[in-house]
This record gives C-alpha cells, sequence and structure tokens, in this order.
C-alpha cells in the first residue's frame, strides 16, 4: 500500500484569479480539495476606524471604496442609514434617481461578475463582452457625476446635483441595447456546453445551510431561499418597483451564475420603470451644513450585487461618528467558501470563487 | 505545351536549379548533396522561428479582433514588429532559477521541448517532392516524435520546485497521453485508405479527393485531440491560467520562457502542418504553387485552432480525461470499423 | 424599516420570559434588547427557534466600546415571518469575554473574529479565535477608543 500524504497549496495572494488580494490556503489530496482557507486582510485600511475622524460627510468617499464596482449600492446604504438617524425626508426626483443609478451599478457589477466567471474558467472574450457594455454604464455614471468608478454620487439628503439632460436619452438607448446585450452572453457563455458543465452541479449548498453560512444576496437566492431586501424590506421607495426576484433551485456554480443573469434583466426593467415615473423637482432635500446627528444607534441594510450590505453607526451627538460598524456581504459570504470547496477540485475551487464573486475592498474593509 | 506556372515555381525545381548551380562550383557530387541538406535545414530552422514570431503577432490581431479590441499597432507598421520587441525584452530579462529547483532538469526541460517540435518538421511535405526526409514511416515517425513532447513538460514541472508546476506537469502526462490514442486512431483511418505511412503517399492519394470528405469524422476527431496534444485552449489545462498560474512554466522567465513558447508555436504550425496534409490534400491544388497551397491551408488550420481557443471556456481535468477516453476514442474505434467496411464493400462491388 | 421591528407584544412576552436578565431599551428604530452576558446563548436560541419569533438570520454582529464597558450588538432577521430585532449585550472592559454564537449561527465565525481582532472582545466557545483581518503579530486592538496611533518606524 503506498503511503500517500495531503500537500498545502497558497493560492494567492498574487494569483491571476482571486479577485484581488485573497489568499486560499488549500490542504490538497492530488487536485482534490482536502480544505481552502480563505485569509484575508491583505487590503485592510481600517475604514472603520478611520470613519471615528471623519465627519458624517466626509465619510461618503469612504464607502465607494468598499466594493468598488458597486459604488452607488454603497453610498445608498450609507445615506439612507444616515438619513434614517437624522429622520430626513428625501426628494422624490433623487429617490428615484437613486433607484436608478442603484440598479444600473447592478447591471454593471453583475457585468463583473459574468466577466469574472468567464475568465476564471478561460473563456477571455466572454470577459471582454463584459467589460464592452460595463463601459457604456460607466458613461452614464460619468455623465451623471463626472466619475467612473468612485461616485460619491448619492449624498446624505438626496443626490449631488440633477443629471444632465442627455442622460435620460442615453440611458434609454442603453436599456433599448440591453436585451441585444444579454442575448449575445446568452449564446456566447451560457449556452456553451463547456462552461455548463464546468458550473452545473459542482459546489452545491443547500437552502438552509447557505442561510445559516451567512450567505446573502445572490448567491443565497441561487440556493433557493427568497430572500431580497428590496422585497422583504424594502428600503428607499424599492415597494414602488414591480419586479421578480430570480431563484435557483440547487445552489451550485449553474444557479449562482444564472440567478445573477437573470437579475441584470430584472435590474433593467426597475431602471425603466424608474425613468417613466421620474418627477421633477429638487434632488437635495434641506440639509444642514454641520450634521449632528442626535445621540443614539441605527441599523441599516440594503441589497447589493453582492449581497445584504449594512452600516450600524453610533452617534453621541458630536459631528463625526462615535461608531461605525459596516457588515459587508463578500466578507460574510467568504465562510462559505471552505465548505462549498471541499471535495471538489482545483478548478473548482476557481469556479466557486468566481460565482462567490468577493470583492477584496470589500472583504478587507 | 511547356511546363505549367506551378511546376516551375515549385520548390523542387528550386532546388534543381540550385543543384545544378552548385554542380558547376563544387568539385564533388558529395559536397552538393551536403550544402542542399544544410540548406533544407536552414530554411526549415528559418520556418519555425519565423513562423512562431509571425503566429504570435496573428493570435494576437486574431484575439484582438474577436474581442473588439485593436491589438498590437504601436512597433512598426501595424504593430508587425511586436513580437520581434517583445523577442528582445525577453532576452534582455534576468534569468531566474528558484530556490531548491533541479539545476540540470531545469535547465534541459525547455530545449529538449524545443528538440521534438523541431524534428517533426523533417516529414512535412511542403510541395511536390519537397520533403526533407521521406520515410516510409513517415506518419509513425510524426507521432512518435511528437509524443516526446510529454516529458520536457514534467521535467519543468518537477524541476521547478512549486507545486503549481507539478500539479500542471502532472496533468500534461495524463492529458497528452490520453489524446495521444484518439489521435492515432484518426489518423489510422486515413492510413487504411492510402495504405502507406509515407506522407507523400497520403498526399498522393488524395488527388481526386480530399481525405476531410471521406474521413469527417476522423478530421473532427484530429482537430480536437491536436489541440489537446499541442495544449492549446480550450485544452490549455497544463497552463490554466486561472487555476495553475502557468503550470510547469509558472517558475521559468526571459528566454527560457520564451522557448516553451517557441515550442508551442512549432507544435500548433506542425499539427496544422499534419492536418493538411492528411485532410486537406497537402500541397495539392489548382494555379498556385504547391508549397503556397500548403501554407495557405496551414493558415486556415491554425487560424480554426486560434478561433477554438478564443472562444471555448476551458474543461476541468476529470471532464477533460472523460471526454478523451469515453468519447473521442470510442468514436475514433468506430471510424476505424465504419472505414474497414467501406473499404470491404467498395471492393466488392468493383 | 421601522414597520419590520418586532410588535411591541412580543417585546413585552420576552421581557416577561427573561426578566429580571432581559430589559429593553430604546425607541422607535432604536429598540432593542439587553441581555445579561450569562444568560446570551438560551435568549438567542430560545430567539432562533420559537415560532413567534424565528429569527434565523443574524444579519450582523458588531461590538461598541463605551469606554468603561463594551456592547456587543446582534441584529437578527427572521425571513419567514420579516420581522428584525436587535439583541445589545455589555460586557465589562477589564473582562472582556462573551459567549460564543457560532453554535446557533456558523456566520458569526468571521465576525466574531472580526470583532475579536480589532476590538479585542473574547468569544468563549468559538471554534478558532484567530486575528482575521491584522497579521498574527498586531500589538493591539485598533477599534478600541484607547487605542493609540505609534506609527512604527520603517527600517533601512
Amino acid at each position: 500500500m503506498p503511503k500517500t500524504q495531503t500537500y498545502t497549496l497558497n493560492m494567492g495572494p498574487q494569483h491571476p484569479s482571486t479577485h484581488g488580494v485573497l489568499q486560499v490556503v488549500m490542504e490538497l489530496d492530488g487536485e482534490r480539495v482536502v480544505q481552502a482557507i480563505p485569509q484575508m486582510g491583505y487590503l485592510h485600511r481600517g475604514i472603520e476606524k478611520l470613519a471615528e475622524s471623519r465627519t458624517y460627510a466626509q465619510f461618503i468617499p469612504y464607502t465607494d471604496r468598499l466594493d468598488y464596482v458597486s459604488s452607488m449600492g454603497n453610498n445608498l446604504g450609507y445615506c439612507q442609514t444616515i438619513e434614517k438617524l437624522l429622520e430626513l425626508d428625501i426628494p422624490e426626483r433623487a429617490e428615484y434617481l437613486r433607484v436608478i443609478m442603484a440598479e444600473l451599478n447592478r447591471i454593471a457589477s453583475h457585468l463583473i461578475f459574468m466577466s469574472s466567471v468567464a475568465i476564471d474558467l478561460g473563456a477571455t472574450t466572454g470577459m471582454m463582452f463584459g467589460f464592452r457594455d460595463r463601459e457604456r454604464i460607466l458613461d452614464l455614471f460619468d455623465m451623471a457625476c463626472g466619475a467612473r468608478l468612485t461616485y460619491s454620487y448619492i449624498r446624505i439628503g438626496g443626490v449631488r446635483e440633477d443629471v444632465p439632460p442627455e442622460f435620460m436619452a442615453a440611458t434609454r438607448q442603453f436599456l433599448a441595447d440591453f436585451p441585444e446585450m444579454l442575448a449575445e452572453y446568452h449564446e456566447l457563455l451560457t449556452g456553451n456546453e463547456i462552461l455548463y458543465h464546468r458550473l452545473r452541479g459542482s459546489g452545491v449548498i443547500s437552502g438552509p445551510r447557505a442561510l445559516e453560512i451567512g450567505l446573502t444576496g445572490a448567491s443565497l437566492r441561487a440556493s433557493g431561499v427568497d430572500y431580497d431586501i428590496r422585497k422583504a424590506e424594502p428600503y428607499g421607495i424599492y415597494d414602488r418597483f414591480d419586479f421578480c426576484v430570480p431563484l435557483g433551485q440547487t445552489g451550485d456554480n449553474w444557479d449562482r451564475y444564472r440567478v445573477r443573469m437573470e437579475e441584470m434583466k430584472e435590474s433593467a426593467g426597475i431602471v425603466t420603470q424608474a425613468l417613466d415615473a421620474l418627477p421633477d423637482g429638487p434632488v437635495m432635500a434641506k440639509v444642514p451644513k454641520v450634521l449632528k446627528p442626535p445621540p443614539g444607534d441605527v441599523y441599516h441594510r440594503i441589497e447589493n450585487p453582492r449581497g445584504e450590505l449594512g452600516f450600524y453607526v453610533v452617534s453621541d451627538g458630536s459631528v463625526k461618528p462615535y461608531r461605525l460598524h459596516v457588515r459587508r456581504p463578500s466578507f460574510i459570504n467568504l465562510q462559505a467558501l471552505n465548505e462549498i470547496c471541499q471535495g471538489l477540485l482545483i478548478a473548482d475551487v476557481v469556479a466557486v470563487l468566481a460565482t462567490l464573486d468577493p470583492l477584496m475592498g470589500e472583504v478587507d474593509c | 505545351m511547356g511546363k505549367p506556372m506551378q511546376e516551375v515555381t515549385g520548390l523542387f525545381t528550386i532546388a534543381t536549379v540550385l543543384r545544378k548551380l552548385l554542380n558547376q562550383y563544387l568539385p564533388n557530387p558529395q559536397w552538393v548533396d551536403m550544402v542542399i541538406t544544410l540548406v533544407n535545414i536552414g530554411a526549415i530552422f528559418t520556418l519555425i522561428s519565423l513562423s512562431a514570431v509571425v503566429l504570435v503577432y496573428v493570435e494576437r490581431k486574431v484575439s484582438a479582433y474577436m474581442q473588439m479590441r485593436v491589438g498590437p499597432n504601436r512597433v512598426g507598421p501595424w504593430g508587425t514588429l511586436q513580437t520581434v520587441a517583445d523577442m528582445i525584452k525577453l532576452m534582455s530579462k534576468e534569468d531566474i532559477m528558484p530556490d531548491g529547483a533541479d539545476k540540470w532538469l531545469w535547465i534541459l526541460a525547455p530545449v529538449l521541448l524545443f528538440i521534438p517540435a523541431a524534428a517533426v518538421y523533417a516529414i512535412f511535405p511542403f510541395d511536390h517532392q519537397a520533403i526533407f526526409a521521406d520515410l516510409n514511416i513517415g506518419i509513425f515517425y510524426f507521432i512518435a516524435v511528437s509524443s516526446q513532447a510529454t516529458l520536457p513538460f514534467l521535467m519543468a514541472g518537477w524541476a521547478s520546485n512549486s507545486k503549481y508546476a507539478l500539479v500542471g506537469g502532472m496533468r500534461t502526462v495524463a492529458q497528452m497521453l490520453s489524446y495521444e490514442i484518439p489521435l492515432v486512431f484518426s489518423i489510422l483511418g486515413v492510413i487504411m485508405l492510402t495504405g502507406s505511412l509515407r506522407m507523400s503517399d497520403i498526399v498522393a492519394a488524395q488527388q481526386q479527393v480530399w481525405f476531410v470528405a471521406v474521413q469527417p469524422l476522423a478530421f473532427v476527431i484530429f482537430v480536437i485531440a491536436a489541440t489537446a496534444e499541442s495544449n492549446r485552449a480550450p485544452f490549455d489545462l497544463v497552463e490554466s491560467e486561472s487555476e495553475l498560474v502557468a503550470g510547469p512554466f509558472t517558475e521559468y522567465s526571459g528566454m527560457r520562457w520564451a522557448l516553451f513558447f517557441l515550442a508551442e508555436y512549432a507544435n500548433l504550425f506542425a499539427a496544422s502542418a499534419i492536418g493538411v496534409t492528411l485532410f486537406l490534400g497537402g500541397w495539392q491544388g489548382p494555379w498556385l504553387p504547391g508549397w503556397l497551397w500548403f501554407m495557405l491551408k496551414t493558415a486556415l488550420m491554425i487560424f480554426i485552432f486560434m478561433w477554438l481557443r478564443w472562444t471555448f471556456p476551458r474543461p476541468r481535468v476529470d471532464q477533460l480525461m472523460a471526454f478523451g477516453w469515453k468519447v473521442l476514442l470510442p468514436l475514433a474505434l468506430v471510424n476505424v470499423l465504419i472505414t474497414g467496411i467501406g473499404m470491404q464493400t467498395v471492393k466488392y462491388f468493383r | 424599516m421601522s414597520k419590520q421591528r418586532l410588535k411591541s407584544e412580543l417585546f413585552q412576552a420576552l421581557q416577561e420570559r427573561y426578566a429580571p436578565d432581559l430589559q429593553l431599551i430604546g425607541e422607535d428604530f432604536q429598540q432593542a434588547v439587553l441581555i445579561e452576558p450569562g444568560r446570551l446563548l438560551e435568549v438567542l436560541a430560545y430567539l432562533k427557534a420559537d415560532a413567534a419569533y424565528q429569527l434565523n438570520h443574524l444579519s450582523n454582529l458588531t461590538a461598541v466600546d463605551y469606554k468603561d464597558y463594551y456592547e456587543m450588538v446582534y441584529h437578527l432577521y427572521s425571513l419567514p415571518l420579516k420581522q428584525s430585532l436587535t439583541v445589545k449585550l455589555r460586557c465589562d472592559a477589564s473582562l472582556a469575554q462573551v459567549p460564543s454564537v457560532t453554535g446557533l449561527w456558523p456566520s458569526a465565525d468571521f465576525q466574531e473574529r472580526e470583532v475579536y481582532d480589532l476590538m479585542g472582545i473574547t468569544f468563549t466557545g468559538h471554534p478558532q479565535l484567530r486575528r482575521i483581518l491584522l497579521p498574527d503579530d498586531f500589538p493591539d486592538h485598533p477599534l478600541r477608543k484607547s487605542y493609540e496611533f505609534n506609527p512604527v518606524e520603517e527600517k533601512g
């Protein structure tokens, strides 16, 4: 009987497919994974500590740098948290603009997801398609706020400024083109036999277990748990829109991929509805120059592309938060990695990482 | 009626003219033979290195146009000198050897990989009678020599003292051994039809009809297996960038790394050339000189390989193995069977 | 979101069941229950399993340093009943030790490690309480209010 032993392989922090500086310490038996422990902290900037020395408004740019491919969602989550503490009323137009931006950003973020799935499975052309079309959304954001990645567009009390007139036409044009783009992705990637067999049936996590281990967002819905904060606990004006929540059945990589692809379609629908209903009016509430929320604490969460993004803010009545904690979906979703990966092959770890879609800016905070 | 244009510009005619010319200046016919042989060797090596330089550029351009990019366009006209610039860069790079590497194996691996890649060029019929060594076991020689490329991958993987490289090396062995077999069986159908292993006979047998029409299944199997044999995407599990960083090449840098790539592109050209010879009628074709037909057809094959590479995702290692053994191999065997039955039927009716 | 809070009778029921170790604090969206550390696991297990609460999702777990005590904050949510509850817990600054809830919600694993890493609160019963964001040899817990930033001189 030959003696075998497992070996350790450090995947990352410098590795082509760890989505940033994630290190996965894998114990391998041949190519089979015995365990895959994620190690993070390589991008830790101490944002929570920094928040304690910034005013409430000054912290908005830091939220951009959490999940830096869906900054609009982060802005929205943070601003709504502070608004809840201040009990501010937001002008209608601003609310609609927020929804438009957040949903466009969800599409952009899911396009990155699709691209990274494609590149992690070796389909480089699929990646380029995703990035090509994301560029159009970035152009829209550029029109609205002059930034392509770190927007700080959503502010406490509304949005920074009204969108220019050409934004509407450009957004409508994008929405008109979007079904065609989706069809193209489905043709190139979703319909591809190799991709299907790579994703289907591997990296399975059951619904109850996914919830226990803290998965949220599309990864949880892929396991068949109907939990979308936009529906379960509507924030802002999300209760006014008609959209459905795509669910998976088995919770494998394929479902995680399909759910996000479907979500893009839903988001496009929400943006269309919001554009149609967009009222005129101011885009900023009357907000005092110096924000001094009353003492107390508040927790608010929103549905970000990567899951449940929560902000817990403790105010002591001064201009700076006493304590600010961010519940980062990527960070908590990563807990599932080890459990999902056990018994899979190295190539599947990459696929699982891609479909769990963690973003290191958010994981390390 | 004079000789057609095709024959005048053929490689054999050129060689004959050269031979006559040399006969005037050199005293001994053996010397002439030697000079001709040296010219042949020189031509083959020029072809290998040139094809690598050109193919890298072409690959980048093709992939760029598939991905709505422009590709290299800065160095030289339309970026044609980009590969040259890359070569210069690679040559000037530091040659790093990892700690604890098995020194000799590590140095030998890229060199040994290049030798079989170059050696198979000896049996390519570039044109009518333009073949360096028209062996009576030509195709057998190709299979034997090209399968030697497995070992250097394992050597590189083992010697690098890196786990990525080792896993990559192991994968290479598994993959290349598995795909060697369907490759051979797909070729077997062609050999049954010609009844000869000699390359020139195989080309000559396709005078009326190309074997791709008679053996379509074998051609498909050949393309798939050859992709896997030359470790190109979608079957680039050896390298599999997103999992193993670069597989056996992970620790190599500079010129040694470039040698791996030179071999890869030499293999790509070789696989395409064999495909052309076996299935697409070799150098045969109307109007144009044979060597040009050969090159055009090879270019088409190379384009098909590139097209595959830039379209498909990569299968997983177990799926690759399963596909090779459970799908390709039975199909190849069925093809041999059908060919046999077909041949007997034709014989019976004649 | 305030409409999603636990109904007031459920709050009352909780208080009656666990008095005097559990008290209601705050109002409106800040409403929470404050539990004695000793009964934390018992109360949370009840909240998770009981049909009237079914708080099966641990949304958030964090800690706040109030100088003389640490406050642990658990934000619970019930998927089937769509209600949320904030549970708080105070532990002495000198002790800085609370029971781990990883047994109830495995999702607390990373969050407790993060609190341990940045705030220095030890969780008894946690399977592997190691630092998660900072290097293993980091000297202090930076989210504590007492933390002083001492930049280390670069060697060289």
